[in-house]
């Protein structure tokens, strides 16, 4: 036998490919622009054009070539860029606004779907810059096809930054305002964080952290249908021993991930940065953390129960996967966003699961509140008060925390909003009819935990 | 880390005569030598597998492909080809 692969071994995989949804989500080419800086936004903005095309000219055709060869599908070919708030800074909103037009030139001249980094990291305070950027969210994420941005309001380190949560309610609604037309679209394309990581893939939060090199490439898998194949395979196995099941397929999983990641490295000539473990849901049917959770004997998700589940599950998705990768990175956890997930959505229409279980969910597995809608007539101090919850949560068990939320404009709770593709579809969710305004409104900064001071 | 030029191909379906002589023709005629072909009936379905070295072949991968793909339609066979680093990075370290 020429070949060392049991013939099992070879179907299994085979099986996985074609009937269990196994894809690399995401290959993500990480290009630092901080050298791009011009005397006004439009000048920026052409610099920066330049750049991401001469760097990222071979990227869709290297990831579509690999998967033509390799036979492993790679869903998207995406783009992160340095916060862009650092490299503008000192301009004003509206040259901001001409520069973030060029970062969508630039994506669709390389055929990316997205590209993140229209991205300010506030934590402890704003520069000018942050100012301006976070100025110009809505009117780029309206005036733009394919740009994603994404705020940092608080660390482990640092405390959560509350004006800057007060500012981003605003900026919010007013994101979703302004693509009213579209159920607030813009919305998806920005996300708030608590501890955001440097090297994440995925979008809407990709950003190229100013601690990374030149350029870097990482790698999002998914494999949610995997992993759901697998624990239904063992309806009778105790929970230890379907950690070790789930620990197993991880590994499987996540060592495509690897042989993509080191294949295009070398091809494009790009050092291979990390790859995500995260397990990332899409509408297809199966291809569900929801669904996982159920097949472990939930009812619905979003049921008691639902938060340990989730916990054993991101646990072993991680003991797995930290074993196939030379460098583990990004967010790193499963994500239950509920408009890209079928099982979510449905658990939602069944009224099993609410923001409230989400937001306890979020304590035990990457990221946070992803892509939920809400009623349009949310007041900004209430989506304020949401996230900073979120940011609670990251801030004190030292993970990263996430928002994206979209207050649909004219929807009401019961409703649903309709994004298509890969960003689906999800029921407007009830949120808390009780004000937080005057909390939100004393703004100033949360100082951080006692555990901040380990040094 | 080389990059070798081992496809293995899957075909799985329900038995009938003339699948390996189908495949392996269109293999034949695009200079892809066969290394193994492992088949059994698995639960009433015919699955087989070859492990193929596609380094002197006279047509572009994607051809093949699509050359398989039209032969699986015609013996209504589901036949995937990949590479070999697949198997060999997800079942061994």
């Amino acid at each position: 036998m020429p070949f060392s692969v049991s013939k099992d071994e070879i179907l299994e995989t085979v099986h996985m490919f074609q009937m269990q949804n196994l894809d690399i989500r995401t290959i993500t080419m990480g290009i630092n622009i901080q050298d791009c800086r011009e005397n006004d936004g439009k000048g920026t903005g052409k610099k920066i054009y330049e750049k991401i095309v001469r760097y990222a000219r071979d990227l869709v055709k290297t990831g579509e070539e690999i998967e033509k060869e390799y036979g492993i599908p790679i869903i998207n070919k995406r783009i992160s860029l340095t916060p862009l708030s650092m490299v503008i800074d000192g301009l004003s909103c509206a040259e901001v606004i001409k520069t973030g037009k060029y970062l969508d030139k630039a994506a669709i001249e390389v055929g990316v779907n997205f590209l993140g980094g229209f991205s300010a990291l506030v934590h402890k305070g704003f520069t000018r810059g942050d100012l301006a950027l976070i100025e110009a969210i809505p009117e780029t994420l309206a005036g733009t096809e394919r740009v994603c941005s994404s705020v940092n309001l608080a660390t482990s380190k640092a405390g959560i930054n509350m004006d800057a949560i007060f500012m981003m309610g605003r900026i919010i609604k007013q994101t979703a305002e302004l693509t009213g037309d579209r159920d607030g679209l813009g919305c998806a394309k920005l996300v708030v964080f608590c501890n955001a990581v440097e090297d994440n893939p995925f979008m809407a939060g990709a950003f190229h952290g100013p601690g990374e090199a030149e350029s870097i490439l990482n790698i999002g898998i998914s494999g949610p249908g995997v992993v759901l194949n697998a624990v239904k395979n063992y309806p009778d196995s105790d929970l230890g021993e379907l950690a070790n099941i789930i620990k197993n397929t991880a590994f499987k999983i996540t060592r495509t991930g690897e042989l993509v990641g080191r294949v295009a490295s070398r091809r494009l000539g790009v050092p291979f940065g990390i790859v995500d473990l995260s397990l990332a849901p899409t509408p297809a049917i199966g291809d569900s953390v929801a669904d996982i959770l159920e097949s472990m004997g939930l009812e619905r998700a979003g049921t008691h129960g639902s938060t340990a589940a989730l916990a054993m599950l991101n646990d072993a998705v991680k003991k797995g996967g930290a074993m196939a990768s030379s460098y583990v990175g990004g967010l790193s956890g499963a994500f239950i966003p509920v408009s890209e997930d079928a099982g979510m959505i449905k658990a939602v229409e069944d009224g099993a699961l609410s923001i409230d279980k989400l937001e306890a969910m979020t304590c035990v597995c990457s990221v946070g509140l992803d892509m939920i809608a809400i009623p349009g007539n949310t007041a900004a101090d209430t989506i304020a008060a949401i996230i900073a919850d979120e940011a609670a949560i990251g801030m004190i068990n030292r993970k990263t925390t996430a928002v994206r939320i979209i207050p649909a404009p004219g929807k009401k709770e019961g409703e649903w909003v309709e994004f298509g593709g890969l960003l689906g579809r999800a029921p407007v969710m009830k949120v808390n009819q009780y004000s937080a305004a005057d909390f939100i409104k004393r703004k100033g900064r949360i100082p951080a935990p006692i555990h901040a001071l380990n040094n | 880390m080389e990059e070798s030029k081992k496809l293995i191909i899957t075909v799985l379906g329900h038995d009938r005569v003339g699948i390996i002589a189908g495949i392996s023709n269109i293999l034949a005629r695009a200079n892809v030598n066969i290394l193994d072909i492992s088949q059994t009936i698995l639960q009433g379905f015919f699955t087989m597998v070859m492990v193929v070295d596609f380094s002197g072949s006279t047509v572009e991968l994607a051809e093949l492909k699509t050359l398989l793909g039209e032969k699986g339609r015609e013996l209504e066979l589901e036949i995937s080809v990949h590479h070999e680093d697949i198997f060999k990075f997800m079942h061994r370290i």
